[in-house]
C-alpha cells in the first residue's frame, strides 16, 4: 500500500520531450537476477570492476557522480577492496586508478588553474564545470548525476538495466523530435506523439541519452564477453553498490540484530509468562 | 503521581534524599508501585512503544545533527556523506528515517486502541486531549524533518504544505512570506525548518510528561472499560507491565529493524534521492505515507480554503470527541452496534490513505470507466476520498451522538475480575466476541 | 493467555517453584536488554570518530626552493600549522650542540631531520603544551617561542624551558626530489 508508483524522478521528466503530461505510461522494467538481492545478497567484485570500467570509459563522459571519490573504490565491499590494504587510501590499484586521471586544482603557489593526477582523497572529476555547460553540451538535456540513481529511480536497477539495454527503433506512426531517442522503459506519454489508433498508444517516453553500449565498447580485463547486455547489466551493478557503497555492512548487520531481537523475545516472553503465572487476566 | 504512595526509603541516603528531593519515591510511584489492571492486553503496550521511540528519535536526531548541514549547497550531501563516510553513519540515519514511520505506526495503534475502548471518556478527557496535542506537534515535527534532506519530495513537500497557509484569507500570503523568510521556500527556510525540529520532539516530551501525569490521577482504562473497584482488579507495574510492554517493546523492534536492515528505502520515494531542484516539480507529489489520509482530505475539495479547513477539521474533530460521545458505556467490547462502525472508520482511514497516494483522477478499478454521473467519474480517487471524507466526518459528528442515544449496550460486568473469573452469570456475550484481543 | 485460571494468586513469590530456574530467566532477559543497549551505544558513540572522508585527507606536497635559508614557511596540514624551515649552518650548529644539554624530551638533531637533508627541518607547529602556535625564531635558543604559556624551543624543535611536555612533533614526509618534500 505504500508503493507510489508515480514517483519518477524529475531529472527523467526534464529530459523528456513536450510537456509533463499526466498520463505517463512505461513498460515495466525487466526482471534481473542481481547476486545482491535478499538479506544475505552481496556484491559480486568482479562485476564492480567491470561495472566501474563501464564507467569510467563511457558514462563519465556525460555524467558526473559527485557523492564517489577514488578512495571508495578499495573501501570494504568495494570493486578493488585488498584485505592487505585496510585503509583504501593505502592501496596501490587504487593509487594507480586515480592517477591516471587528470583533476582540475589551483596551484598553490600561483592560483593560476592546473591540472593534475589523482589521489585517493579526489572526487570522481565532473564532465562538466556546471549545469549550463552540461546541458550545452547534451542539446539542452541535463545527464544526471550518477551516485544515487539506482535509488532514485522507481524500479532501481533493474529499470537502469532496462533503459540501457531498451533501445530500439520507434514503432511505425510514432513522430520523434530530433534529438530524442524512444525508449519503451522511459516513463512518458506518447500520444501527442503518435498517429496509429488512439487506443494502441505506446508505452514508454523519449530520452535525450543516444544508446550508450554497443558490442565491444568497452574490453573486460577478465575476458567476459563484451555484449550491450554484459555492459548494461555490470554497470548496473556498479551504480547499484556506489548508490549505498555500506550494503553489505547494513545487512550483515541486520542479520545479527535481527538473531539478537528474536533470542531477546524469547527470554522475555518466558519471563512475562513466568512472572504473570498466577494472575487471571 | 496521584493517591498515597507506597515507597518506603530503605537506605539512610534515600531517607535524606527523600526529605530534599523526592525523585525515588516519584519513580517508584510511577513505573514500580503504580497500579495497573491486571487486564489490559498487547494494544496497551503501545504507550511503551511510543515512549522508547520518542527516546531513539531524540538520540538518534541529536546524532544526526552533528553531521548534518542546513545550508540548500550542503544539506544533500551531507546527508549522503552521513551515511557513506560517518561511522555507522546508514545505520543512525536508517533508524532515524525509519524511525519516524514507527513511530507514525505505534501512535495510530494507540489512537485507535483508545478509540475502540473509550478511554478518552470521562475521566481521561484532558488526558486524550494531551495526547492530541502530541500527534499534532509530532505531524509538525515529522513535516520540519522531511524537508531537511533537501530532495525533491522534501522540497516540494515543502512549496506544497506551506502554500496550504496562504488559503487563509487576507492574512495567509504575509504569513506564508514570514514562514519562508523569502519568496518561495529557500535556504532561510531550510535554516528555521531545522532549528524547528532540533525544538518541537522536546516539547513533546515536555506533553509527554504532562500525558503521563495526567494518565495517572485516574489511571488506566481497560479493555472492560469499567473502572477498578478494589485492589484485586489491579497488578503493581513493575514487574508485571515491565515484562510484557518489554516483551512487546522486542516485538516491535524486529519490526522496526526489518525495516532499517532490509527496507531502508521502502517507505520512502525515491524522487527524494534527487537534490531539490526548484525548477522541476515530481510528477506526483505525494507526503510520507502516515499523512497520505489528511492529503487525502485536503483534496477531496475542490475549493482550496475549505480543502485546507476540512483538512484542520479532521485532526481538530478529535479534540471534541469526549464530548460527541454520548454513550454511558467506555468499551467498545459491550457496543455491539457502534464496533461495527468503528471497524468500518478503521477501513475508512485506510482508504483515505490509498486515496492520497493516487493521482485524483487514477481509477480506482482499472477499466471500468463506465461509473460516469453528469461530468463526474465515480470510479476515480477523488470521488472514493470525497465519499470516504465524508465518513470520516460522519463517524465523529453524527454516529456517536446518535449511538450513545438510541443504542442497546450489552450487559457491563460488575468489575474488571467478574470476566476474567468466569463466572457465568456476568460474563458477557462481548467479551466472547473478541477473545483474540485478550492479553 | 491463561484466562480461564481461577481464583488467582496475584502475588507470584508466594509459590513453591524453584527459585533457582525463576531467577535466572529474569535475570538472563534483563542482561539481554543491557546488551541491546550496550551494542546500540558502540555505533552512537563511534560515529564521534575521523569519518572516511576526514581520514582521507590529502598528502601534500611543497616545493622547498621558496624558502630562503634563514626562514621559515608555514603551510597547512590536516588543519594544523606546518612549519617549513630552511636552517643556516649557524642555527644547525647550535641545535647539534644541544644534543648535549639536559633535555626534557631527549633526542637528538640527526634523528629529527632527514639524513643528508640537515637544513631542512619539517615540524607540526602546535606546541605540545596546550596546542597554541610558536612564533618563529623567539626564545633565547632561536628556535621558536611559544605566546600562550612561554615555552622556548631550539632550533631543532625540541623543548628547552617552559611548560612543554615534548618536542614539536616530527609528520611523516619524504623527499620526492633535491625541492620537493611530501608530507602525510
Amino acid at each position: 500500500m505504500l508503493r507510489k508508483a508515480f514517483a519518477f524522478a524529475a531529472l527523467g521528466l526534464a529530459l523528456m520531450a513536450g510537456p509533463a503530461l499526466s498520463a505517463t505510461t512505461e513498460a515495466e522494467p525487466r526482471d534481473v537476477h542481481w547476486s545482491f538481492e535478499g538479506p544475505l545478497g552481496k556484491f559480486d567484485k568482479a562485476q564492480l570492476q567491470r561495472g566501474y570500467k563501464v564507467y569510467r570509459e563511457v558514462c563519465s563522459a556525460c555524467h558526473a557522480m559527485n557523492q564517489m571519490y577514488f578512495r571508495n573504490l578499495g573501501q570494504k565491499g568495494g570493486p578493488f577492496y585488498d584485505e592487505k590494504y585496510k585503509n583504501p587510501n593505502d592501496n596501490p590499484y587504487v593509487k594507480s586508478l586515480a592517477k591516471d586521471i587528470q583533476i582540475k586544482d589551483i596551484d598553490q603557489d600561483t592560483g593560476d588553474a592546473i591540472t593534475r593526477p589523482g589521489g585517493t582523497a579526489d572526487r570522481f572529476p565532473a564532465p562538466f564545470p556546471n549545469e549550463p555547460a552540461a546541458r550545452a553540451s547534451n542539446g539542452g538535456a541535463l545527464p544526471p548525476d550518477l551516485s544515487v540513481i539506482a535509488k532514485a529511480r522507481e524500479g532501481g536497477t533493474a529499470y537502469l538495466y532496462s533503459i540501457l539495454t531498451g533501445f530500439h527503433a520507434p514503432p511505425a506512426g510514432m513522430t520523434v523530435p530530433p534529438g530524442k531517442y524512444y525508449n519503451p522503459y522511459m516513463p512518458g506519454d506518447m500520444s501527442s506523439f503518435w498517429k496509429g489508433p488512439k487506443d494502441k498508444v505506446p508505452v514508454g517516453g523519449f530520452i535525450a541519452m543516444p544508446p550508450p553500449l554497443a558490442p565491444g565498447k568497452v574490453t573486460f580485463d577478465d575476458g567476459s564477453p563484451s555484449t550491450v547486455a554484459q555492459q548494461a547489466k555490470d554497470v548496473s551493478a556498479f551504480l547499484a553498490w556506489a548508490a549505498e557503497p555500506k550494503m553489505e555492512e547494513r545487512k550483515q548487520f541486520g542479520l545479527g540484530a535481527m538473531i539478537y531481537l528474536l533470542g531477546f523475545s524469547i527470554l522475555l516472553w518466558f519471563s512475562y509468562k513466568r512472572i504473570w503465572r498466577n494472575v487471571a487476566h | 503521581m496521584s493517591g498515597h504512595s507506597t515507597y518506603e526509603p530503605k537506605t539512610g541516603f534515600e531517607r535524606w534524599l527523600d526529605t530534599r528531593l523526592p525523585i525515588i519515591r516519584f519513580a517508584s510511584d510511577t513505573i514500580v508501585s503504580f497500579p495497573t489492571p491486571k487486564n489490559l492486553n498487547y494494544w496497551w503496550t503501545f504507550g511503551g512503544i511510543l515512549a522508547l521511540m520518542l527516546g531513539i528519535q531524540i538520540v538518534s536526531g541529536i546524532i544526526l545533527a552533528m553531521h548534518y548541514v542546513p545550508h540548500v549547497d550542503h544539506a544533500f550531501d551531507s546527508v549522503q556523506r552521513i551515511k557513506r563516510d560517518v561511522n555507522f553513519g546508514w545505520l543512525i540515519q536508517g533508524m532515524h528515517a525509519n524511525g519516524a514511520s514507527m513511530f507514525f505506526l505505534a501512535v495510530y495503534v494507540h489512537m485507535f486502541r483508545n478509540l475502540y475502548y473509550g478511554s478518552y471518556k470521562a475521566p481521561r478527557e484532558v488526558l486524550w486531549i494531551l495526547g492530541c496535542v502530541i500527534y499534532l506537534l509530532m505531524i509538525g515535527t515529522a513535516f520540519f524533518g522531511y524537508v531537511l534532506p533537501w530532495g525533491q519530495m522534501s522540497f516540494h513537500g515543502a512549496v506544497v504544505i506551506t502554500n496550504l497557509i496562504g488559503a487563509i484569507p487576507l492574512v495567509g500570503p504575509a504569513i506564508t512570506t514570514w514562514l519562508w523568510g523569502g519568496f518561495a521556500v529557500d535556504n532561510p527556510t531550510l535554516n528555521r525548518f531545522f532549528s524547528l525540529h532540533y525544538l518541537l520532539p522536546f516539547m513533546i516530551a515536555g506533553v509527554v510528561g504532562l500525558h503521563i501525569w495526567a494518565l495517572h490521577v485516574p489511571g488506566n482504562n481497560n479493555p472492560t472499560g469499567v473502572n477498578v473497584s478494589s485492589p484485586d482488579d489491579t497488578v503493581p507495574f513493575h514487574p508485571y507491565y515491565t515484562v510484557k510492554d518489554g516483551f512487546a517493546i522486542s516485538v516491535f523492534l524486529i519490526l522496526y529493524a526489518t525495516f532499517v536492515f532490509y527496507l531502508p528505502d521502502a517507505l520512502g520515494d525515491a524522487a527524494n534521492y534527487i537534490q531539490a531542484n526548484p525548477l522541476v516539480t515530481p510528477a506526483h507529489i505525494v507526503p510520507e505515507w502516515y499523512l497520505l489520509p489528511f492529503y487525502a482530505i485536503l483534496r477531496a475539495v475542490p475549493n482550496k480554503l475549505m480543502g485546507v479547513i476540512l483538512m484542520f477539521g479532521a485532526i481538530a474533530t478529535l479534540f471534541v470527541l469526549p464530548w460527541l460521545d454520548t454513550s454511558k458505556v467506555r468499551s467498545m467490547r459491550y457496543r455491539p452496534t457502534i464496533r461495527l462502525y468503528f471497524f468500518l472508520f478503521a477501513l475508512d482511514c485506510i482508504i483515505l490513505g490509498f486515496c492520497g497516494a493516487h493521482a485524483p483522477d487514477d481509477m480506482v478499478i482499472p477499466g471500468v470507466a463506465g461509473l460516469q454521473l453528469g461530468d463526474a467519474n465515480l470510479n476515480s480517487f477523488v470521488w472514493l476520498s470525497r465519499i470516504a471524507a465524508l465518513y470520516y466526518f460522519v463517524y465523529f459528528w453524527v454516529i456517536n451522538p446518535l449511538m450513545g442515544l438510541t443504542e442497546t449496550p450489552l450487559p457491563v460486568p460488575q468489575s474488571i475480575s467478574a470476566p476474567v473469573l468466569s463466572h457465568p452469570a456476568t460474563t458477557p456475550t462481548g467479551a466472547v466476541a473478541s477473545p483474540e484481543k485478550r492479553g | 493467555m491463561a484466562d480461564t485460571v481461577v481464583g488467582a494468586n496475584p502475588d507470584p513469590h508466594v509459590t513453591g517453584d524453584d527459585p533457582d530456574r525463576r531467577d535466572f530467566i529474569h535475570i538472563a532477559a534483563g542482561v539481554a536488554a543491557l546488551g541491546l543497549v550496550g551494542g546500540l551505544a558502540w555505533p552512537f558513540i563511534d560515529q564521534m570518530n575521523p569519518a572516511g572522508d576526514t581520514l582521507a585527507l590529502a598528502s601534500i606536497e611543497f616545493d622547498l626552493s621558496k624558502v630562503e635559508p634563514g626562514q621559515q614557511v608555514v603551510v597547512k596540514w590536516r588543519g594544523k600549522p606546518l612549519f617549513v624551515r630552511n636552517r643556516t649552518p649557524k642555527e644547525i650548529q647550535e641545535a647539534i650542540q644541544g644534543d648535549h644539554a639536559d633535555l626534557r624530551d631527549p633526542a637528538t638533531d640527526e634523528s629529527r631531520h632527514k639524513p643528508g637533508k640537515a637544513n631542512w627541518l619539517v615540524l607540526v607547529g602546535t606546541c605540545t603544551h596546550l596546542g597554541c602556535v610558536p612564533t618563529f625564531g623567539g626564545g633565547e635558543y632561536g628556535g621558536w617561542f611559544c605566546p600562550c604559556h612561554g615555552s622556548v624551543y631550539d632550533t631543532s624543535g625540541r623543548i628547552r624551558k617552559g611548560p612543554a611536555p615534548k618536542n614539536l612533533e616530527v609528520p611523516t614526509y619524504a623527499f620526492l626530489s633535491d625541492t620537493k618534500v611530501k608530507i602525510g
